[in-house]
């Protein structure tokens, strides 16, 4: 008897919750039709409809937030300005963002909701790991898969995925010649290795070390977990090396929290970060602790071209924005730009005018090439009188 | 080399004070209301924000924000345990842990509906000096944590101990129904004790954004499981036990993570609990209990 | 076992249910969102069904159920990585679930033997902290690929191969209640009851307890292992103690003890994120209250009283 109930519960649940899903699968297939459908009825509509993925919720939900409220306010405006121009039609624009609490399998499930509810371009995902977990399937699909940061390198392996922040590697290698030119004579390293882009700039930071034939050079290397908040132990054994500058490819929040802990134990070491610093700022209560640190950002929050991105942000959203927002407005820009040039909203001819767009972002000049990756100068950035300056070689 | 390990040793004081001053209030719901409160952590992170609230919104005067902090705390434990834990009591005690979880689910989102999921950065209401012993140098917020751990400890066990509410505690613990039959209200027994405990928690929540000046709406997810482990650690439902074991706690962890490995770090703390219970079943202080048909 | 009605119609549901699940895939009606769905639905059955042995038929409470997976997911992907080029894609997928299986039924023996001394809570959170220890080895090991985990792993098991999850499943499923029915299964039970009475009519109980757990860890194993095909890529974050509560809720929610009840929950609470998803920033929230009242209406008054129903009767009773 008992095994029986228990088969037909599993029938039952099974074929109820399928046939539930197989309703409202069938009410978006009537919504927007079948594939080649899909395609015809956007190309009639006018709404541009960009996809992307990220957490929202969960420990990683800042970095989701981020990138959706940067790319929100790049598409108001954008739509206030009239939307986009392609060829002799006007599209506006329209974000269908996804939690995938950055979370693999969660973002495949966010990625296929997109696609069922039909998106023309996919803007994500916001971390490495989901992005990996998708780049076959936008592959497959042949859509346009530009990543606002995703850094991890496998992520633009396809033809159709395309990249706006620097990767792991190019940042490791910039960081360890950066320490290299300043002639400092030992540094000590403090990541995160629970967190891939910690991790992989870290890596490459010693590879670059090592075939320059200067890996002597890390004196001291200490490591963290994600959610860790206090670095007292790690920074102890940094200050008996006696290590001149410190690595920390971090986020700001880490980061924030390892400069003013350093300043609480009286070291007096220089700092150097990943693009992950950018933000940090605003996570100290006392903007004299990070006095001095310099990290690769692509994006100055005071620059001048950033003012406007800036306000608007600060007006929505009652929040200085990070790194992870400007990646998020630039790439709407970039995908507006890649519409215009494109003259058409198919994803063949939107991954192939790719190659052929440049924009003047907040991020920087970008252009792309066609493994994927943005052509553009990372700046170091320093922090001077509480202020972020663009650094000085001199 | 002897000051470094001091430092470490300070170091691990650093932390473990949290973890022990957290670890008493989860004890102390434990060894009453025999449940695992998996939101304990949760309501740390309610502190830090209404805390935040009081001081950078309302503009409240520090010690106004303190009592406002700890009373929105007890109440919220009284409520918690009234909505979604009382209709529960005669349930198994797994139904309680499983709600409980989804109580600590619905504070981190509510929390992140209303502040956004930005870190906020919050200026410590303690002075963070650093006060110098010689070589060595540990920060005032440790010292202040100790101490209120210290108190809150001696004070809780006095309480438990001594007091007639205490008995009624106490008997609660060891048999609903007969506490019941000698005419102790269980109900409100519970309720002080959840208020007891979330006022607690709130007074880490307190010393903890002191500590680390940043507050995000997952912060209490991680003490709260390290707190939990302190307080297996010395003995689940023994208040002493909770401070011995946060406090061990955070020295283990200090001196892996110096001496070994930062990555193995938390395979060590965890090994090291493994190894205790195998030897001492139920914690460092904790009471042996022999089952009986 | 004798071949009579009841199995026969067993049969015939299971069928139908399949029957039914392929020709939503093929004819399309289905989604692609709930189409990503199916495997990680089987996969949770699966393990909701492994620790409900464990917690619900055996009585411990145990928190590191992930690690089993975690365990399952890596050894197999490791060897499916490794042998995808020599070997045809069915034999390879074979041969790294079966080691997955049995990888981790192999430290859930060497984790169970010294643990399951303890009791209850402590037994929780020592589950608990051997669950954190993979998962802070698997990150420090360099062959595991540490903290950026393995990926281009072969999609051996997503939906287009429904079938063979399926059968998994099923097989899964068949042996667990299998096993429960049996003797050895009231001898768990009766552990779960009362373990020195049980002791006391000479039921071996360390036996029965650490096999228990061990068949409950290889399960777990080889759903990690189908997890780890479906999705392409793992690291070690994915198991953490919150992926092993989350099994717990499943197990719980469905009812301790209750084979079908964990079934329906692990669909069900597969489903509603996604469901939610219209909910955009409530989802969590959301996801949260359902979670507390299903939880309370579980346990309620108002639950009994619908046991007229005999679906419900069946459900509701505390085994």
């Amino acid at each position: 008897m008992k095994k029986r109930v228990l088969l037909s519960a599993l029938a039952l649940t099974f074929g109820l919750a399928l046939t539930a899903c197989g309703n409202s699968g069938s009410n978006k297939a009537a919504d927007t039709g079948s594939k080649s459908e899909t395609e015809a009825a956007k190309v009639d509509g006018d709404v541009f409809t960009i996809g992307s993925t990220g957490p929202l919720t969960g420990a990683a939900a800042s970095y989701g937030n981020s990138v959706k409220n940067g790319a929100t306010v790049a598409i108001d405006e954008i739509n206030a300005a009239g939307g986009v121009k392609v060829g002799d039609k006007t599209y506006k624009l329209a974000l269908n963002f996804q939690d995938d609490e950055a979370k693999e399998d969660k973002a495949v499930n966010a990625y296929n909701k997109l696609m069922d509810s039909g998106i023309n371009v996919y803007m994500g995902a916001v971390t490495s790991g989901s992005s990996l977990a998708l780049t076959d399937l936008t592959a497959k699909d042949n859509i346009l898969q530009l990543t606002p940061s995703g850094s991890a390198k496998d992520i633009t392996k396809n033809p159709n995925a395309f990249r706006l922040c620097f990767t792991d590697p190019l940042q490791g290698k910039m960081i360890a010649d950066f320490v290299l030119d300043q002639g400092y004579e030992s540094v000590a390293v403090l990541y995160n290795n629970s967190d891939e882009y910690s991790t992989g700039v870290y890596e490459a930071f010693k590879d670059e070390l090592n075939t320059k034939g200067q890996s002597a050079l890390i004196v001291n290397e200490q490591s963290f977990t994600n959610d860790d908040v206090d670095f007292t132990t790690q920074l102890t054994q940094i200050k008996a090396s006696g290590a001149k500058i410190i690595f920390v490819p971090a986020y700001y929040e880490a980061a924030a929290h390892i400069v003013q802990q350093a300043k609480q134990q009286g070291i007096d070491a220089a700092f150097v970060g990943s693009d992950g610093w950018d933000g940090i700022l605003g996570q100290l209560t006392d903007k004299t602790q990070a006095e001095g640190a310099v990290f690769l950002s692509p994006f100055l929050a005071s620059d001048p071209s950033a003012a406007k991105f800036t306000d608007a942000y600060k007006k929505a959203y009652n929040a200085t924005p990070d790194q992870f927002a400007a990646d998020g407005y630039d790439s709407v820009y970039v995908i507006k730009a890649d519409m215009e040039k494109a003259g058409s909203i198919k994803s063949e001819d939107l991954i192939k005018a790719m190659t052929e767009i440049q924009v003047d972002g907040i991020t920087g000049k970008v252009s792309f090439s066609a493994d994927g990756e943005p052509n553009k100068e990372p700046k170091f950035v320093t922090i001077t009188n509480g202020e972020y300056q663009l650094f000085d070689n001199n | 080399m002897l000051i470094n390990f001091i430092e470490q040793l300070i170091n691990g004081l650093r932390t473990g004070s949290i973890y022990a001053l957290i670890a008493i209030g989860y004890t102390m719901v434990y060894g009453i209301a025999k449940m695992i409160n998996f939101a304990h952590g949760d309501i740390i992170m309610v502190g830090a924000y209404a805390l935040y609230f009081s001081i950078s919104v309302l503009g409240l005067p520090v010690p106004v924000a303190l009592v406002i902090t700890v009373i929105v705390c007890a109440v919220l434990g009284v409520v918690i345990e009234k909505v979604a834990y009382k209709p529960l009591r005669s349930a198994p005690p797994l139904a309680v842990l499983i709600t409980a979880i989804g109580m600590s689910f619905f504070l981190q989102s509510a929390s992140l509906l209303i502040f956004g999921s930005t870190p906020i950065p919050f200026q410590s209401v303690i002075p963070n000096v650093n006060i110098s012993v010689g070589p060595v140098v540990i920060s005032s917020i440790t010292v202040v944590t100790l101490i209120v751990t210290a108190i809150a400890m001696i004070l809780l066990t006095l309480f438990v101990n001594k007091t007639k509410m205490g008995s009624a505690m106490r008997a609660v613990s060891e048999d609903k129904g007969a506490a019941e039959l000698m005419g102790i209200n269980v109900n409100s027994t519970i309720s002080l004790t959840f208020a007891i405990g979330s006022a607690l928690a709130a007074v880490a929540g307190v010393l903890y954004i002191c500590q680390y000046q940043s507050m995000k709406p997952t912060l209490g997810a991680l003490p709260g499981i390290k707190a939990f482990v302190a307080a297996v650690l010395g003995g689940i439902g023994s208040i002493p036990g909770a401070m011995l074991g946060g406090i061990l706690l955070g020295l283990i962890e200090s001196v892996s993570k110096a001496y070994i490995s930062t990555e193995l770090a938390d395979a060590i703390v965890f090994g090291v609990l493994i190894v205790v219970l195998l030897f001492r079943p139920s914690g460092l202080l904790g009471k042996k209990k022999i089952v009986k048909v | 076992m004798k071949v009579n009605k009841k199995t026969i119609i067993n049969i015939v549901i299971m069928l139908l249910a399949y029957a039914l699940v392929f020709v939503l895939i093929n004819s399309g009606v289905l989604s692609r969102q709930y189409k990503s769905l199916i495997v990680p639905i089987c996969v949770n059955i699966m393990l909701a069904v492994s620790l409900n042995l464990v917690t619900g038929f055996l009585g411990e409470l145990s928190l590191g159920h992930a690690g089993f997976m975690s365990i399952g997911a890596y050894s197999s992907a490791l060897i499916s990585i490794a042998l995808s080029n020599t070997l045809p894609p069915a034999l390879a997928f074979f041969i790294a679930l079966l080691c997955g299986g049995i990888l981790a039924a192999f430290f859930g023996f060497i984790i169970g033997v010294p643990v399951l001394r303890l009791r209850g809570d402590y037994l929780a959170i020592v589950t608990l902290a051997f669950g954190e220890i993979i998962k802070s080895i698997i990150n420090y090991l360099k062959f595991t690929g540490g903290s950026k985990g393995l990926s281009k792993i072969p999609l051996y098991s997503d939906y287009r191969n429904f079938t063979v999850v399926f059968i998994i499943t099923v097989i899964t499923i068949v042996l667990i209640s299998n096993l429960i029915n049996s003797r050895d299964g009231r001898a768990i039970k009766s552990i779960r009851d009362n373990d020195i009475a049980a002791e006391s009519i000479g039921i071996n109980i360390s036996k029965y307890k650490v096999s228990a757990f061990v068949i409950a860890a290889g399960f777990a194993g080889i759903a990690g292992a189908l997890y780890a095909h479906n999705v392409g890529i793992i690291k070690p974050s994915i198991f953490d103690y919150n992926k092993s509560i989350e099994i717990l809720v499943f197990v719980v929610l469905g009812g301790m003890g209750n084979i079908p009840g964990s079934i329906i929950s692990a669909i069900i609470l597969t489903l509603l994120p996604e469901f939610l998803r219209g909910a955009d920033n409530l989802r969590m929230l959301l996801y949260a209250i359902v979670l507390i009242v299903m939880m309370i209406f579980n346990n309620s008054k108002f639950k009994s009283s619908l046991s007229l129903n005999k679906t419900f009767r069946k459900l509701g009773k505390e085994e």
